[in-house]
């Protein structure tokens, strides 16, 4: 019992490692930086983090991803749900074929649709808002939502909606009032995953956007090459990028387990 | 089981409706480029498949895809097993099976740029902290930005921070299903550690797996931010992947005929590969 515990505390050191070293780069002056090496920051600063607060193209930044990727979220998981129920109740003309179809979009590089994406959302109007980049990013998520919500509702036996159409239900009433709320968990596994894809994902999200939604990934990559290589200002952005993903987690930690164990297995 | 309802088709339009608007006309557009030539102006000439018969012959093309292959052979043979291994070893109930989730699950929800810079400071050869310890504690020297052997290993060692997580928790929610009294009876039979793992875990494991390997196979081939912040392709091409050489060629020179081209043939292979995977690892339950 012993060594095997060794193992998982080994892989979760090497796993916060890095992080320990961006966060204290982000508490360090760029002097101190530059100066050499130090295992922790000699002189504390918050200056960084006060750049960032404090000029609106950095917070804008994060403003703009927390708006996107919300808003993702919210238009996959809404169409994802009935198409998922359709996929695991009812046998359609070509149902196979549609669903491997949708599969397949997850499996395009993303660097493939960059250029046809930039085209296609100006022809349309939504180049640089947020709304270009929620539905740019569907294009993986609502396979990926299908599919999670599908597994967990293959787990749900068919009586259930047999039981209550024979008691009087609708079926938007069944579906919102009871079906829903017995796939909780699976709702809440889909949508951290489409809150996590799109919350990571940058080519996308910066070829779609120039100043009004631009996400804060983007406004990281424009400042490091524009204002020379200012490491500890970078550092303190991207320690601040962690916070919302570690929320997330934190809120659907008991539902991952037992999230996957009930979707797929 | 299913009923036959075709009236299904209007739960599953939305989903239609949306993905063919991201998939379809992105998808035509990088097909109608890959068959002309463009000066630029908005005119193109219709060029057939000299694009497609240019890149077959094209070494640069052969080299970037041997690497990429290189690279997804790697991190597939190192996560899957260490991303098991790690998933046995978990506790699990109890306080620190939160914990262990947690922080686990943390490097996947870092922007991928983000990981890259990270992995960029921390790799930095004197102000590093895996740099500085390589370089004055162990004496090796070690700097990715010049040694090609340095780059590689600093990718690998990257992605397996950033994606084995995706593999634990996935073969942990498989373990935890398994129900006790499997164990008890392998118990009984007195069955070894290796056998409860070969004949209890694995199988039920895999089907998760399945879900693991195609999962770090899609991704880890469509990679392109987290090495390009890194090495940006660098030392020379060593570390030059499909994604980051398409794009050079798409938006860098503009070369939107061979960029489309290879596009197609990229997500061919993607697509290809993929199923093959799907197809073996499934192939038993057809039976």
């Amino acid at each position: 019992m012993q060594k095997r515990s060794l193992v998982t505390i080994a892989y979760i050191l090497f796993l916060l490692l890095p992080i320990y070293w961006l966060v204290a780069m982000s508490f360090k002056t760029t002097n101190e930086i530059l100066s050499g090496f130090s295992l922790f920051p000699e002189t504390f600063t918050l200056a960084n983090y006060a750049v960032i607060f404090t000029d609106p193209t950095w917070y804008m930044g994060y403003v703009n991803s927390i708006i996107y990727v919300t808003l993702n979220t919210i238009i996959s998981i809404a169409v994802a749900l009935p198409a998922a129920y359709a996929f695991s109740r009812y046998r359609f003309l070509g149902d196979k074929q549609l669903f491997f179809w949708l599969l397949t979009n997850r499996m395009a590089p993303a660097a493939v649709f960059a250029l046809p994406f930039f085209q296609l959302y100006s022809s349309v109007g939504l180049f640089d808002t947020h709304l270009a980049v929620a539905l740019a990013h569907c294009l993986f998520n609502i396979p990926l939502a299908v599919w999670i919500l599908e597994g967990f509702m293959g787990g749900i036996p068919k009586e259930l909606d047999e039981t209550a159409y024979v008691d009087g239900y609708s079926f938007p009433r069944f579906f919102v009032t009871i079906f829903i709320p017995s796939i909780k968990a699976g709702v809440g596994v889909a949508a951290f995953f489409c809150f996590m894809f799109s919350w990571v994902e940058l080519l996308l999200g910066k070829t779609l956007t120039a100043v009004a939604a631009k996400p804060i990934a983007a406004t990281m990559t424009k400042t490091a090459s524009n204002a020379g290589y200012e490491l500890g200002l970078l550092a303190a952005a991207g320690t601040l990028t962690i916070i919302p993903g570690a929320i997330v987690i934190y809120f659907v930690r008991n539902y991952i387990a037992k999230g996957f164990a009930m979707g797929r297995v | 089981m299913k009923t036959q309802n075709q009236k299904a088709w209007f739960f599953v339009l939305p989903v239609l409706l949306l993905v063919a608007f991201n998939a379809l006309i992105p998808m035509m557009t990088v097909v109608n480029y890959s068959v002309q030539e463009t000066f630029g102006n908005n005119l193109f000439f219709w060029q057939g498949l000299d694009w497609f018969q240019n890149l077959m012959r094209s070494e640069r093309f052969h080299a970037a895809l041997g690497r990429q292959f290189m690279f997804t052979g790697l991190i597939l043979l190192i996560e899957i097993p260490l991303g098991v291994a790690i998933a046995m070893s978990m506790p699990r109930k109890g306080f620190w099976v939160s914990v262990c989730l947690v922080t686990m699950a943390l490097p996947m929800l870092i922007p991928w740029n983000v990981v890259g810079a990270m992995w960029n400071i921390f790799t930095l050869p004197d102000i590093g902290l895996m740099g500085y310890f390589l370089n004055h504690v162990m004496g090796i020297p070690y700097d990715m930005t010049q040694n090609v052997f340095a780059a590689w290993v600093t990718i690998i060692v990257m992605d397996v921070w950033h994606w084995t997580s995706l593999v634990v928790l996935l073969s942990y929610a498989g373990l935890v299903s398994i129900p006790e009294a499997y164990y008890q009876a392998a118990k009984i039979d007195g069955a070894s550690n290796f056998a409860v793992f070969r004949f209890i875990q694995l199988p039920k494991m895999k089907n998760v797996l399945t879900i693991a390997v195609l999962l770090r196979f899609i991704d880890s081939f469509n990679i392109y931010t987290e090495p390009f912040v890194l090495t940006g392709g660098g030392p020379g091409n060593s570390t030059t992947l499909l994604s980051i050489d398409l794009v050079k060629i798409a938006l860098g020179q503009f070369d939107l005929g061979p960029a489309a081209a290879m596009s197609l043939i990229y997500f061919a292979i993607t697509l290809l590969v993929s199923w093959l995977f799907f197809t073996l690892m499934t192939k038993d339950d057809a039976r």
